[in-house]
C-alpha cells in the first residue's frame, strides 16, 4: 500500500511526497470532493454564463445526481464488496428514502397545486380522498421526514436481514430474495390505493424548507450538501471497514463457518452491515429526489438495482473509492450515451461489464496498482539484465 | 440458563471479563469431555451408534477409524453442528453442550480445526489471529476495538509457537498449505480453548511439515486437551499416547498404540484391511 502510493507521487517534491504517503484513501476522497465541490460552486456563482469557466446550473444538478449515485454505490459496496452479500434490491432502500423526502416536498407545495387544496396533495384530491392517510402524519415536518429517511430503509433492512441471515439464506438465493423484495415494493407503489401517487409518483415540487427548488442557489446548496453527505458516508464506511468489525465482516465473506467456530455470530454482523448500508442508500435517495424533482415506482425496478451492482463491479468491488469511481464513470457514460444512442445504452453497459470482468477483475480502482506492478516488473527486469540475474529470482 | 453447580475453575489468566457468560467446564474428576450413549442417524444410516468416549484433561488423544466410522460426525456433534438423536455430551461435568449453539460452544472453550485448512485468506496472518483471540465477540465491541499490549504479546507468542513470525504481515491466502494448517492451529490457540479438536492435520503435508506438526501438537498437550483425527498411521504412532479406534459408529478399542496394534478386533477390521 505505502509502496504504491510512494511511486504514484514520485514526481512531487520530497516534502509533499511524505505528506502524500501519510494520507489514507479517506483523506484523498474527502479532499478531492472538497476541491471539486468548491470549484464547481465557485465557477457557477462567480462567472457569468457565456464565460469559458462558467459551470451551468444544469451541470451542477447533474453532478449532484451523480454524487447521490456515488453514495448509493458506496452502500452496495459495503455489503457486497466487503461482506459478500450480493444485494440485487438496494434500489428499494434508495427509493424508500426518496419517497420519504418526496412526501415532505409534496406537503411543501401547499395550496399551489392544481386543485389548490392546502392539506392534500393533488393526486389524493383526484382520488376523492378527504383526509391524509395515517402514514402521511407528520409529513409536513422536515425533521420528522428526515428521521423517516433513515428509519424506514433501516427498519426494512433490519427486518429483511434478520429473517434472511438468521435462517442462513445466502448466495444466489439471497440475491433472488432481495430482487423479489424490490419487485414487490415496485408493484405495491404502483397501486393508487397505497397513497404514494401510484404510477406518477410524487412530483411538481416547489420548495424545500421555504427555498425555491428552481433557484440556482438552492441547487448549489443541495449539491454541496450531497457532497458533504457523501464525505460523511465515506468516513463512516471507512471507519467500519478499518475497524475490527470490518475485519470480521471480510472474514465472513471468506469463510462464514470459520467465523462461527471462532465464536462470532456472523448473522448479527451481516444484519448490521446491511442496516448501515440500507440507511446510506436511503439518504442517497432523499438527496436525489429534490435534485431530479421526481420520485416514482420506477426507482424500485430490479433493473436499477442491477445497475448499481454493475457500478461497483466496474469501479472495483471491495474498495470504497472504487465504488465511487464506478458510479461516477458509468453515470457519466450513461448521460453521454443516452443522448447519442438511447437504445444502445443497455448493450454498452452490458459490454462494459463483460470487458471489466474479463480484463479488470479488480475494476477501475485495481487498474492503477496493476499498472504500477507491471511498471515495476519491467523496471526490475531491466535491472536484472544489466546486473546479476539473482535479484530477479527474488522479486 | 446454564447450571453452574459446584465450583468452576477460575478464568484462565489474561482472559478479560466477558460481557457474555463465561462458561468454565468443571474438571474435578479429571475428565474434560464426556460423550455418553450418543447415536446419530442420517436417513436410517447410523453414523454414530451408542458411542461412549471420555477425554481426560490435558491429554493428547488420537481417533482413528476407516472412512465412515463416524469420526467427523463425532466432531460435528461435539461442536454443535449436528445434534444427536439420543445421548449426552458434556464439557466438564456440568456444561451441557447439546443446549449450546456453535458460537457458544466455541466461546466455552472448544476449538475445532477442519480437515481443509480454513483461514481468512484476505486478512493477514496477524489479523487472522487477532480475530480469533478470546474476548467479547459482539458488534459494538468490535467496532471500537483497540488491541491491548497484552493481546499483542499474546499474538506474538502464538506466532512464535506456530513458527509464522516472519509471515506476520502476509495475507493468509498466500501461505503454503502447511503454513495454513499451522495458522489455523494458531487461531485455535488464540481463543484459549480447553479442548482442541483437530481433523486430519497432516493431510497433504510434506514429511518435514508433518514432523513439525507432530512437535507442535505434542507441545500443546498438557495445557490443552487435544483430540486428533488422523488417517496417517505413522503420524499417529509418532504422537499418540492413547488411541481410540472407531468402527461403524462406536468405539472398537482404546489403549496405547502397541495395545491397539495387537488387538485382534482391530487387526481384523482396520489394520487387517490396510495390510490386505
Amino acid at each position: 500500500m505505502t509502496t504504491s502510493t510512494q511511486s504514484i507521487f514520485s514526481f512531487l517534491p520530497p516534502s509533499l511526497q511524505s505528506l502524500a504517503t501519510k494520507m489514507t484513501s479517506l483523506h484523498f476522497v474527502v479532499t478531492t470532493l472538497f476541491v471539486a465541490t468548491l470549484y464547481v460552486s465557485f465557477c457557477n456563482l462567480v462567472f457569468e454564463p457565456g464565460s469559458a469557466l462558467h459551470v451551468s446550473t444544469y451541470t451542477v444538478t447533474l453532478l449532484g445526481k451523480y454524487l447521490c449515485y456515488a453514495l448509493l454505490a458506496l452502500s452496495v459496496d459495503l455489503v457486497w464488496g466487503y461482506c459478500g452479500i450480493l444485494s440485487l434490491g438496494h434500489g428499494a432502500f434508495f427509493a424508500l428514502g426518496g419517497y420519504a423526502m418526496g412526501m415532505y416536498l409534496m406537503r411543501q407545495i401547499g395550496d399551489r397545486g392544481v386543485y389548490g387544496n392546502p392539506e392534500l396533495p393533488d393526486f389524493m384530491v383526484f382520488l376523492n380522498w378527504d383526509s391524509l392517510p395515517w402514514y402521511w402524519a407528520g409529513s409536513d415536518s422536515f425533521i420528522w421526514m428526515a428521521v423517516m429517511v433513515v428509519l424506514i430503509p433501516g427498519l426494512l433492512a433490519y427486518v429483511f436481514g434478520s429473517m434472511a441471515f438468521k435462517s442462513r439464506v445466502s448466495g444466489v438465493y439471497l440475491s433472488i430474495m432481495t430482487q423479489a423484495m424490490t419487485y414487490a415494493l415496485l408493484l405495491a407503489f404502483f397501486r393508487n390505493e397505497m397513497g404514494f401517487g401510484g404510477n406518477n409518483g410524487l412530483t411538481d415540487f416547489k420548495d424545500i424548507l421555504g427555498f425555491s427548488l428552481q433557484s440556482d442557489t438552492t441547487r448549489i446548496v443541495l449539491f454541496i450538501i450531497t457532497a458533504v453527505m457523501l464525505a460523511i458516508g465515506y468516513a463512516i464506511s471507512h471507519y467500519i471497514v478499518k475497524s475490527k468489525m470490518g475485519r470480521v465482516v471480510t472474514a465472513i465473506r471468506d469463510s462464514e463457518s470459520r467465523v462461527r467456530f471462532v465464536g462470532y455470530k456472523p448473522e448479527n454482523y451481516k444484519v448490521w452491515i446491511f442496516v448501515v448500508s440500507g440507511v446510506l442508500a436511503g439518504i442517497a435517495g432523499a438527496l436525489y429526489v429534490p435534485q431530479v424533482g421526481i420520485i416514482n415506482p420506477g426507482e424500485f425496478s430490479p433493473l436499477n438495482s442491477i445497475e448499481m451492482v454493475i457500478w461497483v463491479a466496474i469501479g472495483g468491488r471491495g474498495t470504497l473509492y472504487g465504488a465511487i469511481i464506478g458510479a461516477l464513470v458509468v453515470s457519466y457514460a450513461k448521460t453521454r450515451f443516452t443522448a447519442i444512442m438511447p437504445e444502445a445504452w443497455l448493450f454498452a453497459l452490458g459490454g462494459l461489464f463483460v470487458l471489466v470482468t474479463l480484463f479488470l477483475p479488480k475494476g477501475l480502482a485495481g487498474l492503477a496498482p496493476q499498472l504500477i506492478a507491471k511498471f515495476k516488473r519491467s523496471d526490475s527486469a531491466k535491472a536484472a539484465d544489466t546486473a546479476d540475474t539473482k535479484s530477479e529470482v527474488k522479486s | 440458563m446454564i447450571a453452574t453447580t459446584g465450583t468452576t475453575t477460575p478464568p484462565k489468566q489474561g482472559s478479560p471479563i466477558l460481557a457474555e457468560e463465561n462458561i468454565n467446564p468443571d474438571t474435578r474428576h479429571g475428565v474434560i469431555l464426556y460423550v455418553e450413549d450418543v447415536s446419530v442417524s442420517f436417513d436410517g444410516f447410523k453414523a454414530l451408534n451408542d458411542l461412549n468416549l471420555y477425554i481426560n484433561d490435558g491429554e493428547l488423544r488420537c481417533l482413528i477409524g476407516a472412512n465412515g466410522a463416524g469420526k467427523t460426525t463425532l466432531m460435528d456433534v461435539i461442536t454443535g453442528k449436528t445434534r444427536p438423536d439420543v445421548g449426552k455430551v458434556s464439557f466438564g461435568q456440568q456444561v451441557d453442550l447439546l443446549s449450546l449453539s456453535e458460537a457458544e460452544i466455541a466461546r466455552a472453550g472448544i476449538g475445532r480445526k477442519f480437515q481443509k485448512p480454513t483461514v481468512f485468506e484476505n486478512l493477514t496472518v496477524f489479523e487472522n489471529l487477532e480475530l480469533s483471540l478470546a474476548g467479547d465477540k459482539g458488534i459494538i465491541t468490535s467496532l471500537f476495538h483497540k488491541l491491548s499490549s497484552e493481546q499483542k504479546d499474546r499474538i506474538a507468542e502464538i506466532l512464535k509457537t506456530i513458527g509464522l513470525t516472519p509471515q506476520e504481515k502476509q495475507l493468509a491466502g498466500a501461505l503454503s498449505h502447511g503454513q495454513k494448517q499451522w495458522l489455523e492451529i494458531g487461531m485455535l490457540l488464540a481463543a484459549q480453548p480447553r479442548l482442541l479438536l483437530v481433523d486430519e492435520p497432516v493431510a497433504g503435508m510434506t514429511a518435514q511439515e508433518t514432523e513439525r506438526t507432530a512437535e507442535l501438537l505434542t507441545s500443546l498437550a498438557g495445557e490443552h486437551s487435544v483430540v486428533v483425527v488422523e488417517h496417517d498411521m505413522a503420524f499417529v504412532r509418532s504422537i499418540a499416547r492413547k488411541v481410540t479406534v472407531l468402527h461403524q459408529g462406536s468405539v472398537l478399542a482404546e489403549g496405547s498404540m502397541s495395545e491397539i496394534q495387537s488387538n485382534p478386533d482391530v487387526i481384523q477390521v482396520y489394520l487387517g484391511e490396510e495390510q490386505g
